[in-house]
């Protein structure tokens, strides 16, 4: 608790002394400083999240899981039917169709994009340079009305079609708090292709030491977007690791 | 932890900046969730100024346009989107480093195709990413930019041909050169403060051989020269360290602008279309000693028609002699230059061709109307229809509902289209109302089908009646007495806001008519300076004569009547007069001098504006554009005595030149303001202004129109179209006392619920669709602070508190709005096999008072918002409450069956675990379970999937369908639908009997099993659990 609040103190004084020459490094430190110490989050083995969509009237309860070896799912059931969502279980990537109610794999290059983020947990930008990422400060800029710093992350090329295409995401976090306000990424592929994904984050709460935001808005310029609301997050949750694994087509 | 949390709160509230006065808040910081609309149109796009294609990989295409930014495509150029829209949005040229061509692109700003309307640049961007985002790379004053080159070997070196400034004088024009990719430049080839580079090009063999073209030309708001002796070709062979003109076979004497290629195949070849003072001389000259000598070939009218607006030479990259240059339809040539066919059928006025880089039979094409793509060498053309960079040059709007939206647009007409329409604005909704260049068109203010349009000089003026598509001339012609009337290109015309029927136009004098352009009478003397020195329009040109009408000058630009008093009536002109009339023309005053007494505005700047107030008719504002002087400053003044005296409105916070403004309606305090680079909004009176860049791009805002019924504010932008900003009403209430507020509610009008159809949508997937505005309440409230940390919840619910749905509030600083689209939740549906319509159909709220409730951490704020039925509508009160009812009764039948089918599936649940731990209880379980499926197999699909292999409805579905079907019309059911609620109803009581008397006779025997054996109870949630919805 102790070394927290003086891991906090420090940085914010850090934030307001040198404010004229701060560097990517210091914003993404002082980030995760903030939120709970990069030692707490690189201990992270992941997380189950409780959540809520509102879709066409429906309020929709999600389970969300996310672990550090990169093996997701959004588990959901829609009037009694369970379904899951975006799985991924280190080689493929799933989901139920919402036809036949039936696991479907994605294509390969969807799985392989997956694969291509593993080890991002839990935030690409925590010990990015391990990973073979590369960060720029863009400069200050005001997003939701807040003051903020605009990072630059260049990950590993994602594939598009079969070609390797640039994979850059950009973060804003408040200058004030050292929090994430916003991050963007380009729509790679499909209609809406070339447009940029916005993500809103909000409504900070503490979880065992960790900060998370317990609102997150996925929008693009254009359109108002849709809100998910976390209304628990769990840590190294205890997991049955089948929840991941593609179940395979029935005969 | 609860210290840890107050720590961070109290981290991030320390030094906090929010503004204590609305003088000091930024555009970013208050507009927060008002947002612009883009409706284009897109399907006769806008001038294309530069395209240019990823050097290998052909699905990757850039297209510059003269004012909307820079477009890209990734998919060989089915769509596009814009990667520059916070930047100037004219472009001279694109260029993609050789080194690293999928990410780092250069932008140099400037179109340099210098028509009359053209715009500026504003320096050189470089993007490392592929155009997310962009940096400022200098050569701020170079105002156009021709050209972009790489050292194939380093792209840190690069040269860069500037043609600079076009309306005077400027040093910062010729060849520039970077060894570090940008952070210095140094200027390595200089002709003179006249003369700027407009083509340069490398030997693609050897980059330290260059070419360049240099033109002397100038343009004023009244004449154009185009050429002179310091016009040449010049060649470098040392990296451009020296030139040295190539005009062995060049004519002498005077030269104009002159495009030059270098054939991609073949380094020797090279191609220059001349300019000369003798028309003879001029047309297609090629080389094939690498400049050394030049041979005429062509003099064909598409090659020299218009240098100054097609000087671009684009040659085939394998084949030397298959050369394509701009013009009026764009020649091309297959046999090395000698002879021209045209390209194939599109819109006229060609600047540039990219070659597909692996199938060179492809190819882009950019013009005055839009960037096409053929893919048979330019035999025919198809347009890319999603790229709305129209370029208005005025707008209008009407009092219907939805209101339309009119205007005219460079090259490409006059036209009017719908600010709403099912579906979203496409293309079809839009129809032309005047042909030739189009600009100032106005709807009769009360006869909604007639429509005034105009093209160029007034050389036509239309009253057009759409009932019956008949137009009428009626532009006022010469009197005897008269001398000419000069118009300018872009004549004003206007309406009345006292009498419906009169009609302004003004050429060197003010014309009246006071039944729609039947008749007319001159209300004033020549208002303009009538300086003979300016009217020389026959002569303009330079080596070309160019008598468009485009440099029509000494004319009336604006006029404004009072809506407060029709004899208060205003007029600027083109040379710098303000005048007014407060007899209706009896007698006019020219109140210039009070505001060049006031302001260092040099004599005779462009009154581009005069918008009289709606508030006292004697103040007015007064926009002056000062960049046909080559003096790119901000203009705007305000007069409140009539304009003897006036004040500046201009502070620092306006970047580049003024075109444009709008007095908000209710407030006079609001000014919304159009300048060369967007939208500036004032709420302090114009003491201090806020950019608004909410989807919102930096392009020219020509005109801007506030409507009084939605408070929208409609923009004509000259390369984004039309841009709507809906509802700025909460603008008006924004305070000192507000903005300290952690959330304050802004009033809000009765919400109208919207019955429209929501048929329509006829575009195909590659077409531009124009946004619609959002139909349900827009809630909008302001907030001091951005909520970050801790919970925020919004809720709608009834005047006693009950919950009706919730929404997810914004939460940003400053302003923001959210939408609620009067529907409550959608009701609990069965479990089952498939998906019921039902459990995806939320009903609608009746009329009535609503409760808006934020819950932000601990504290709450609410307000109420009025919701009411459409005015126009087909229903009565009382049978809307019948749908109601009907709708919701079936709403709850809905989650009455759903109730059972919970209960049914927790029983059987509930049995078959305890069937496996307690062998006694197998046989009464088995019953159990038994009725249950059985009973449950009625009641849902159990069955099938969500698609054609569905299987045959039971009462779930039934009840669902017909739920859904009757709540989601607006009126009262049919007689049939009445009587299938009915029929439903007698299935679901039969349901709910066939479920008691399960529980009274299986459950009850399984029950009595359990108890005796004492084994833990089934704990079910009560049917108001299981029905809650927040």
């Amino acid at each position: 608790m102790r070394k927290i609040l003086f891991a906090a103190s420090v940085a914010f004084l850090g934030l307001t002394s040198q404010a004229q020459e701060i560097t990517a490094d210091e914003i993404i430190d002082s980030y995760f400083e903030n939120t709970g110490g990069e030692e707490l989050w690189s201990d992270l083995k992941g997380q189950k999240m409780m959540a809520e969509v509102e879709a066409q009237g429906m309020t929709i309860p999600l389970e969300i899981y996310m672990m550090a070896d990169g093996k997701t799912v959004t588990k959901f059931e829609v009037m009694g039917m369970a379904m899951s969502q975006d799985a991924f279980d280190g080689e493929v990537a799933w989901s139920t169709n919402f036809m036949t109610m039936k696991p479907e794999l994605a294509d390969a290059e969807q799985s392989e994009n997956m694969k291509r983020s593993v080890g991002e947990y839990p935030s690409p930008l925590l010990n990015y340079e391990e990973k073979g990422f590369s960060v720029e400060l863009q400069g200050e800029e005001i997003v939701e009305g807040v003051e903020c710093y605009k990072i630059a992350l260049t990950k590993k090329p994602q594939l598009v079609n079969g070609e390797e295409v640039e994979n850059v995401e950009f973060y804003y976090f408040d200058k004030e708090s050292s929090v994430l306000i916003q991050s963007e990424q380009e729509i790679k592929s499909g209609q809406a292709a070339g447009q940029t994904a916005i993500s809103l984050y909000s409504d900070y709460q503490e979880v065992d030491g960790l900060y998370f935001p317990f609102s997150i808005t996925f929008k693009t310029e254009e359109s108002e977007g849709q809100t998910i609301e976390f209304s628990e997050i769990i840590l190294n949750p205890e997991v049955d690791e089948t929840i991941f694994e593609f179940p395979g087509t029935e005969e | 932890m609860k210290i840890w949390t107050t720590t961070l709160i109290l981290m991030a509230s320390l030094g906090t900046s929010f503004a204590q006065d609305i003088a000091e808040l930024k555009g970013k910081e208050l507009f927060g969730g008002l947002k612009a609309r883009h409706i284009g149109p897109a399907l006769m796009s806008g001038r294309i100024s530069d395209v240019q294609g990823h050097p290998e990989k052909s699905a990757v295409i850039y297209a510059g346009t003269a004012g909307g930014g820079v477009w890209k495509s990734t998919d060989g150029g089915v769509l596009f989107n814009p990667i520059f829209d916070d930047y100037c949005q004219s472009i001279g040229t694109i260029a993609i480093d050789p080194k690293d061509p999928d990410n780092t692109i250069w932008v140099g700003t400037g179109e340099i195709w210098t028509r009359n309307s053209t715009s500026i640049g504003d320096g050189i961007y470089k993007t490392t990413n592929g155009g997310r985002s962009w940096k400022k790379m200098g050569l701020e004053k170079s105002e156009r930019i021709s050209s972009i080159l790489f050292d194939p070997n380093d792209s840190q070196t690069m040269y860069v041909g500037v043609l600079g400034a076009l309306w005077g004088e400027s040093e910062d024009r010729g060849v520039y050169k970077t060894t570090d990719g940008g952070a210095t430049w140094e200027k390595i080839f200089y002709v003179d403060e006249n003369t700027g580079c407009t083509e340069l090009i490398m030997d693609p063999q050897n980059p330290s051989i260059m070419y360049a073209s240099f033109w002397e030309h100038r343009r004023t708001a009244w004449s154009f020269n185009s050429g002179g002796t310091k016009s040449a070709l010049y060649k470098s062979t040392d990296g451009g360290k020296t030139w040295n003109k190539i005009h062995n076979g060049i004519p002498e004497g005077k030269l104009g602008r002159m495009a030059l290629a270098i054939a991609p195949s073949n380094s020797s070849i090279l191609y220059a279309s001349v300019e000369a003072e003798d028309p003879n001389k001029s047309g297609m000259y090629r080389s094939d000693d690498a400049g050394k000598s030049w041979k005429q070939l062509s003099k064909d009218f598409g090659i020299v028609v218009r240098p100054f607006y097609f000087s671009r030479i684009v040659v085939h990259p394998t084949n030397p002699d298959f050369v394509v240059k701009a013009g009026l339809f764009g020649s091309v040539s297959r046999d090395g230059g000698r002879t021209f066919s045209s390209l194939g059928a599109m819109h006229p006025d060609i600047h540039d061709i990219w070659f597909d880089v692996k199938d060179p039979d492809k190819m882009f094409v950019g013009t005055d109307g839009g960037l096409y793509r053929s893919l048979n060498q330019g035999g025919t053309m198809e347009i890319i229809e999603n790229m709305p960079v129209s370029q208005f040059y005025h707008v209008a709007i009407d009092n219907q509902e939805p209101y339309n939206i009119y205007g005219g647009l460079q090259d490409n007409g006059s036209w009017f289209g719908p600010s709403r329409s099912p579906g979203g604005i496409e293309a079809r909704d839009w129809e032309v109302i005047g042909v030739g260049d189009g600009f100032r068109v106005y709807p009769h203010p009360t006869k909604p089908h007639i429509m005034y349009s105009e093209m160029q000089g007034a050389e036509s003026v239309w009253r057009y009646d759409h009932k019956i598509r008949q137009t009428k001339e009626i532009q006022p012609s010469p009197q005897k007495g008269d001398p000419k009337l000069r118009y300018n290109w872009n004549a004003p015309i206007t309406t009345s806001p006292n009498n419906p029927d009169r009609l302004y136009i003004g050429s060197q004098f003010v014309h009246v008519s006071n039944d729609m352009g039947d008749t007319w009478k001159r209300i004033s003397p020549d208002l303009t300076t009538n300086d003979p020195l300016k009217l020389n329009q026959a002569e303009s040109g330079g080596l070309s004569i160019d008598n468009s009408g485009a440099e029509n000058h000494c004319t009336i630009f604006t006029i404004a009547e009072s809506p407060l008093d029709e004899k208060v009536i205003w007029a600027g002109t083109d040379d710098g007069n303000v005048q007014i009339t407060k007899d209706g023309g009896e007698s006019w005053i020219n109140i210039t001098e009070g505001l060049f007494a006031l302001s260092d505005m040099p004599k005779n700047t462009w009154c581009y504006h005069i918008e009289a107030s709606n508030f006292d008719k004697g103040t007015a504002y007064a926009v002056f554009d000062g960049h046909t002087r080559n003096d790119k400053r901000p203009y705007v003044f305000k007069t409140s005595d009539f304009g003897k005296t006036w004040t500046s409105l201009v502070t620092d916070e306006i970047y580049g030149f003024t075109r444009s403004i709008q007095e908000d309606l209710k407030n006079p305090d609001i000014l919304y303001l159009g300048t060369e680079f967007g939208l500036y909004i004032s709420i302090t009176g114009g003491k201090n202004w806020m950019k608004f860049e909410n989807n919102m791009p930096s392009t020219a805002v020509h005109y801007i129109e506030m409507h009084p019924k939605t408070n929208d504010l409609i923009l004509g932008t000259h390369g984004r179209g039309i841009i709507i900003i809906d509802d700025l009403s909460p603008l008006r209430e924004v305070t000192n006392e507000i903005i300290t507020e952690k959330v304050h509610f802004m009033s809000t009008p009765t919400f109208y619920m919207n019955e429209e159809s929501t048929f329509g949508g006829t575009s195909s997937e590659v077409q531009f669709v124009g946004m619609n505005p959002p139909t349900g309440a827009r809630i909008p409230y302001f907030m001091a602070k951005r909520h970050t940390f801790g919970k925020m919840t919004m809720e709608i619910q009834d005047l006693n508190g009950n919950f009706i749905t919730s929404l997810s509030p914004q939460k940003q600083k400053g302003l923001n709005v959210v939408s609620w689209d009067f529907n409550m939740n959608a009701p609990k549906v069965a479990s089952g096999k498939t998906l019921a319509r039902g459990g995806f159909f939320a009903p609608r709220v009746e009329a009535g008072s609503y409760k808006v409730v934020i819950q932000k951490g601990k504290e709450k704020f609410e307000t109420t918002i009025k919701v009411d039925y459409p005015k126009n509508s087909m229903f009565t009160l009382a049978e809307r409450k019948l749908h109601h009812e009907t709708t919701m009764k079936l709403y709850k039948m809905n989650e009455d069956l759903a109730y059972i089918v919970y209960q049914i599936d927790e029983q059987k649940k509930y049995a078959e675990e305890l069937m496996k731990s307690q062998p006694k209880l197998t046989k009464s379980a088995q019953k159990l379970i038994a009725q249950l499926d059985a009973l449950k197999k009625d009641l849902v699909i159990t069955t099938g999937d969500n698609y054609v292999g569905r299987a045959e409805n039971q009462l779930r579905e039934d009840l669902g369908e017909l739920y859904a079907t009757i709540g989601s019309n607006f009126g009262p059911p049919t007689s049939s639908q009445l009587e299938s609620v009915q029929l439903l109803e007698t299935e679901l009581n039969e349901a709910q009997n066939r479920f008691q008397k399960i529980q009274s006779a299986e459950w009850k025997k399984f029950m009595s099993g359990v108890n005796k054996m004492e084994l833990p109870t089934l704990e079910i949630e009560t049917y108001e659990e299981f029905t809650k919805k927040n």
